[in-house]
């Protein structure tokens, strides 16, 4: 099976900073595939070199087949993201949010109306397409951005930290929404997050990143046997625990923490 | 080409949704239109000028056009702030068809702004003694909207800073403005000044539309229309080249 995502010693330097440390990981297709990490790991400056917004350092990456540094056309119609910061213009209502971006990938009027009508209901958001988007809550900006993405068919959705900053209730429903769409049209999920629970609720193949470093990688069961541990939670808490002993840096506490809390609780 | 055309119209649809902003771009001309106008007619008048407000209008009519433009340079820093800029960014379309959308956009809607305070200044007491071409009209306050709307997007690419692009902006536009002879007769000025004036292309736009709204020019239409089309097509291809470079 071909890769979704191959990224092959990706190194992102910020003048002397490395935010992207020399990582090499594979998506394979229709997966849905997490990339787990605290803050200021390096998701999102991976996630900007995949979709084109960002030039690497050095080493490579492609999506759906297609290097991102030689073959930005072909890579920016295969993917869709759902950026972590908001992109939906404020000033413009849901409609023509959606309808500008089908016009934007080439679509034609008829066809993207159409589509729009399909994604706007299945986000819940049809009765409220004429209002203008800085009257919607964070929960349907949420929404409408995933629709957004998902309106010029990608083969692969990118989503940076989909859930961040909803309340439980929304994450739910959003990641209904998500699961749906790979069990139906097989396709292939990278979202990035720091909530532990999410990641191995959600994801067929985690990848652990910390200070731009990949420090783990593989499936749950993966994770597990390489761990020695009965779980996926314990898992978690043995590989990250050795890595701190290993740098000496905490980075990692505030997931070590959220794992605890979430392994408390069940 | 689609592209190009769908971030033109959502530029003309921000503009026409946002009231405030069509009367702040308005009220700055009309105060010196006004201020200028009146203040400084008796002198104009005693001097053997003629009436000043209709030689002041088509600088006027400029001011209004080179004001509005900025804003567009405004909302390349606006777009990056609330991230619609990077929606546009990873769409697959050249980033030449992104920069020129948005700068014809942000283009229309200055020269519009411009038609806007020339009725506005009929209206104190300005009267066209001799239009010439209306097509040649727009075409020179298009140019002007275009070469001013270039500039704002070249600098604002370079920026992050929100505060900080109006301040330089001025520091780039007053100096122009004030010496293009869009607020006192050109002719028997000093040396330098004269030298500056020659290099500014926004010169040879006031002088297109003063001499098409009055039958009188300082330097002549062709060399005018020449000047202002070439320095708009040379802004615009700066803009969108430093556009294309662009990071989110
Ligand atoms: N444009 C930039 N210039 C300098 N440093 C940056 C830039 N973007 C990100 N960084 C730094 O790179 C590191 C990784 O950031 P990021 O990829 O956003 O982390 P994450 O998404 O995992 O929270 C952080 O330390 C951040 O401050
Ligand atoms: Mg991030």
């Amino acid at each position: 099976m071909e890769d979704a995502v191959l990224v092959k010693n990706l190194t992102k330097k910020f003048g002397k900073f490395t935010a992207v440390d020399d990582i090499s990981f594979s998506v394979p297709q229709g997966s849905i595939f997490a990339f787990l990490g605290p803050n200021g790991a390096g998701k999102t400056t991976t996630i900007k070199i995949l979709t084109t917004l960002l030039d690497k350092t050095s080493g490579s990456a492609s999506v759906c087949g297609h290097d991102v540094a030689h073959h930005k056309k072909v890579v920016r119609k295969s993917f869709g993201i759902c950026f972590q910061d908001q992109s939906l213009d404020d000033d413009l209502t849901a409609f023509e949010n959606m309808d500008f971006h089908g016009a934007l990938y080439g679509l034609s009027k008829s066809v993207r109306r159409k589509k729009m009508d399909e994604l706007l209901a299945l986000v819940d958001l049809s009765d409220r397409k004429k209002d203008l988007v800085r009257n919607y809550s964070g929960g349907m900006k949420r929404r409408l951005e995933l629709a957004r993405s998902l309106l010029h068919e990608p083969k692969i959705l990118f989503l940076d930290e989909p859930t961040l900053g909803l309340d439980p209730q929304t994450r739910n429903h959003i990641w209904d929404y998500i699961k749906k769409l790979s069990s139906d049209h097989g396709m292939t999920i990278f979202f990035t997050t720091h909530y532990m629970e999410e990641a191995s609720r959600m994801a067929d193949h985690i990848a652990i990143i910390d200070h731009g470093r990949i420090i783990e990688n593989g499936t749950p069961d993966d994770l597990i046997a390489r761990s020695g541990a009965e779980n996926l939670e314990d898992a978690f808490l043995k590989l990250t625990g050795e890595s701190i002993r290993d740098d000496g840096a905490g980075a990692l506490d505030g997931l070590r923490q959220g794992m605890r809390v979430w392994a408390g609780k069940k | 080409m689609q592209a190009t055309y769908i971030l033109w119209l959502r530029q003309i649809i921000k503009y026409w949704r946002s009231k405030p902003r069509i009367f702040a771009s308005l009220a700055q001309p009309l105060l010196f239109l006004v201020a200028f106008g009146y203040g400084f007619g008796p002198v104009f008048a005693k001097g053997g000028g003629g009436s000043y407000i209709n030689f002041l209008a088509p600088g006027i009519i400029g001011m209004g056009i080179i004001f509005s433009a900025m804003f567009a340079g405004i909302e390349v820093i606006w777009d990056r702030q609330f991230g619609f800029l990077k929606e546009t960014l990873v769409a697959p379309v050249s980033r030449f068809s992104i920069a020129l959308g948005r700068t014809l956009g942000g283009a229309t809607i200055a020269t519009f702004q411009g038609i806007v305070v020339f009725f506005l200044s009929m209206l104190f007491g300005f009267k066209p003694s001799h239009i010439s071409s209306l097509p040649l009209l727009l075409v020179a306050m298009f140019a002007i909207a275009t070469l001013f709307t270039a500039l704002g997007t070249a600098i604002a690419v370079r920026m992050r800073d929100m505060q900080a692009f109006p301040i330089i902006m001025n520091f780039i536009m007053m100096p122009l403005f004030f010496l293009s002879g869009a607020l006192f007769p050109l002719e028997g000025l000093s040396k330098g000044m004269t030298a500056f004036i020659k290099w500014n292309p926004l010169s040879y736009g006031i002088d297109a539309i003063r001499g098409l709204l009055s039958g009188v020019y300082h330097f002549n239409l062709t060399t005018d229309i020449w000047t202002i089309v070439l320095a708009a097509v040379i802004a615009l291809i700066v803009a969108t080249e430093l556009f294309s470079k662009i990071e989110a």
